[in-house]
């Protein structure tokens, strides 16, 4: 039992881009403990060639190819199927998982199989003689917990964005590895995807524009929008929008949303909730918008206007729109 | 349909900063003189078990592993809000406890509590936010599992779960019997008790039993990590505040993103 294994997801057929996270994380770790770096890649269809070359070019140096109809979005109790065929195939000493959908409720269950330690959700990785090393946010964002783990196997869930991709320099060999998932046996099965994806995805924008339950409504988000635009931005949210049904669940930022790291991040009617903040602690500069000069925002934000945004989201639009313009 | 919902007891998560403190001894937050509340998605997966109730039927138990005497309040909440039993396992230890070490004892648990159909519990403790007490119940009692529930509802025998996802929602089928964990929704709001509710809530029975009490199969526990460290980052940098009127602001703001480089 040896090495570190990548779960990899091509689940709607391209490769997710947390895996080159997950090897620049494995890489490291292999560097100090030893073992190799493999991936399991999950999936279906053509992309299944080029995501496997991917994989191997950055560092995975082999790729067990597990592929089905069945191993599509959501579809976690396939995916558990396919990804602990290959480690029983493999024997890691490690499991990487991406922290997302499928990731989240397959670590655990991953690990109960394997009766493997746990990690979940970390931002960082690293070693300490044997024992592995990793922190993460708790209480809301407002401390980081160092955990370790000395035995093994261990499964780590890692949290998108927190690690950096590995670089493009590695070569390896690809393996098709069968897969036996009987579907209508599978506990659960995903009926209907309603994709609510932003336009402008909030994952990797450059600029992000946050509104919160001050905005009042979906109209407050219109006018949001409009700066998102001129900036060429995306919109974001906290909590309350979200589960206000004003805007998609899938633009909620904090802890139990998405975590973002823009350059620009433009807070609007949001306080400043650890639990928002938690999501946006990677931005390089924070905009507070917000007309209460005592919201907690301000002691987060790197510049802050007291102000009520309808009246200042609309004039900081028009400004942007005309440098643009001219 | 009978449903179990896991309540777990956390120092208010929305305490002021002020009150926040790591105790350096057990390595996690000072728990002496604050508020606890039931963890804030634990609620809301009471919200869905009572709703459930309404439309099917069944008997709905909380369960609580932690310290009997500091969890009175949590479970008269719960039996207020219309739970109709509770089981509180009395566990001074609990506090602090990983994910890893309470799901075998809240699957013994519910072992004891009989055959259910399903279990609830909160996406993520408003605390360590682990996300992984679900899943593992899942494993350990043989079930189904699906994360991040918005919604529940009967469904052909079994339920239908509005799944929260990265890309969007995600309509899973699951068989029961099943555990669910759920996230925020409005659809979910925790009900406020009434008075009335909260004198009914009285006579409901509160069953307490201790961690040896349980059978606790060993091979559903996992290997737990060693907390090493628990830190609080400090504050760095300061908020320029840019005043006067509201165009003065504006031209302000755009002034220093572009010193910055960001327009
Ligand atoms: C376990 C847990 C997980 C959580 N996860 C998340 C998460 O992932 N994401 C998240 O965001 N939250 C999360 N929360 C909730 C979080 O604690 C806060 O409750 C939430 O972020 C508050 O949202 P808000 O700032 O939009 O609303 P509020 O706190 O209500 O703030 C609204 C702000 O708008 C301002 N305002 C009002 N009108 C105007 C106006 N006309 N112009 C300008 N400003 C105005 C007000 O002054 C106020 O500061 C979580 C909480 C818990 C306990
Ligand atoms: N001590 C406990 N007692 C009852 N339920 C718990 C306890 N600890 C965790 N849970 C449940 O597990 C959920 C998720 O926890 P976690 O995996 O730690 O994020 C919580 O929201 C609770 O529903």
């Amino acid at each position: 039992m040896a090495g570190t294994l990548v779960v990899a997801t091509a689940l709607d057929g391209t490769l997710a881009r947390s895996a080159l996270e997950l090897l620049g994380g494995a890489r490291s770790l292999d560097a100090a403990l030893g073992g190799g770096v493999a991936a399991a890649l999950i999936g279906h269809g053509l992309g299944l060639v080029e995501a496997a070359e991917i994989l191997t070019r950055h560092g995975a140096t082999r790729v067990y190819r597990a592929a089905h109809p069945a191993l599509t979005a959501g579809q976690t109790d396939a995916v558990l199927a396919a990804v602990a065929g290959v480690v029983r195939r493999t024997a890691p000493a490690v499991v990487l998982v991406a922290a997302d959908t499928v990731g989240r409720e397959l670590a655990p269950r991953l690990a109960y199989r394997m009766r493997a330690g746990l990690l979940t959700e970390c931002v960082s990785l690293g070693a300490d003689g044997e024992a592995i090393v990793a922190t993460r946010q708790v209480y809301g964002g407002r401390a980081i917990a160092t955990l370790a783990m000395s035995s093994r196997p261990v499964v780590i869930s890692v949290k998108p964005r927190a690690l950096d991709a590995a670089a493009a320099d590695g070569t390896g060999t690809v393996e098709d590895v069968a897969v036996a998932i009987d579907e209508a046996a599978l506990p659960t099965r995903v009926q209907e995807v309603v994709r609510e994806q932003a336009e402008r995805g909030l994952d990797d924008a450059r600029i992000v524009v946050g509104g919160g339950r001050g905005l009042g409504g979906p109209e407050g988000f219109k006018i949001i929008a409009a700066l998102a635009d001129a900036l060429g931005g995306a919109v974001g949210a906290s909590r309350p929008p979200a589960d206000a049904g004003w805007v998609p669940i899938t633009w909620q930022i904090g802890q139990t949303g998405k975590t973002i790291r823009p350059a620009l991040y433009i807070a609007v009617g949001i306080s400043g909730a650890t639990q928002h903040v938690a999501g946006v602690s990677g931005a390089r500069t924070i905009v507070a918008i917000n007309r209460d000069p005592e919201a907690p925002i301000f002691s987060l934000a790197h510049l802050g206007i007291v102000g009520d945004y309808r009246e200042i989201v609309p004039l900081l639009t028009a400004r942007i729109a005309a440098q643009r313009g001219g | 349909m009978d449903v179990v919902v896991c309540l777990k007891q956390v120092v208010d998560p929305e305490l002021p900063a002020r009150d926040f403190a790591i105790d350096p001894r057990s390595r996690r937050q000072a728990r002496e003189g604050r508020t606890l509340v039931i963890s804030t998605y634990d609620e809301h997966a009471l919200e869905v078990a009572l709703r459930l109730k309404e439309q099917t039927g069944g008997k709905v138990t909380t369960l609580a592993v932690g310290p009997q005497a500091a969890l009175g309040e949590a479970v008269r909440k719960a039996l207020a809000m219309g739970a109709d039993e509770a089981l509180v396992v009395d566990e001074p230890r609990a506090p602090e406890w990983l994910g890893a070490e309470v799901a075998p004892v809240l699957a013994a648990a519910i072992r004891r509590i009989g055959p259910v159909d399903l279990v609830l519990a909160g996406c993520e403790s408003a605390d360590w936010v682990e996300r992984v007490v679900a899943p593992l119940l899942a494993e350990a009692l043989g079930a189904a599992c699906v994360t991040f529930a918005a919604r529940v509802e009967p469904a052909d025998g079994g339920v239908l779960v509005r799944r929260m996802a990265d890309d969007g929602v995600h309509h899973v089928a699951a068989r029961l019997p099943a555990v669910v964990s759920v996230a925020s929704d409005d659809a979910n709001k925790p009900r406020l008790p009434k008075v009335k509710d909260i004198v009914a809530a009285r006579r409901k029975p509160v069953t307490v039993v201790a961690t040896a009490d349980l059978e606790v199969d060993p091979a559903w526990r996992l290997p737990a990590p060693e907390v090493r460290g628990v830190t609080v980052p400090p504050r760095t940098g300061t908020c320029e505040m840019l005043g006067g009127e509201p165009a003065e602001q504006v031209e302000a703001l755009v002034r220093r993103l572009r010193d910055l480089k960001l327009l």
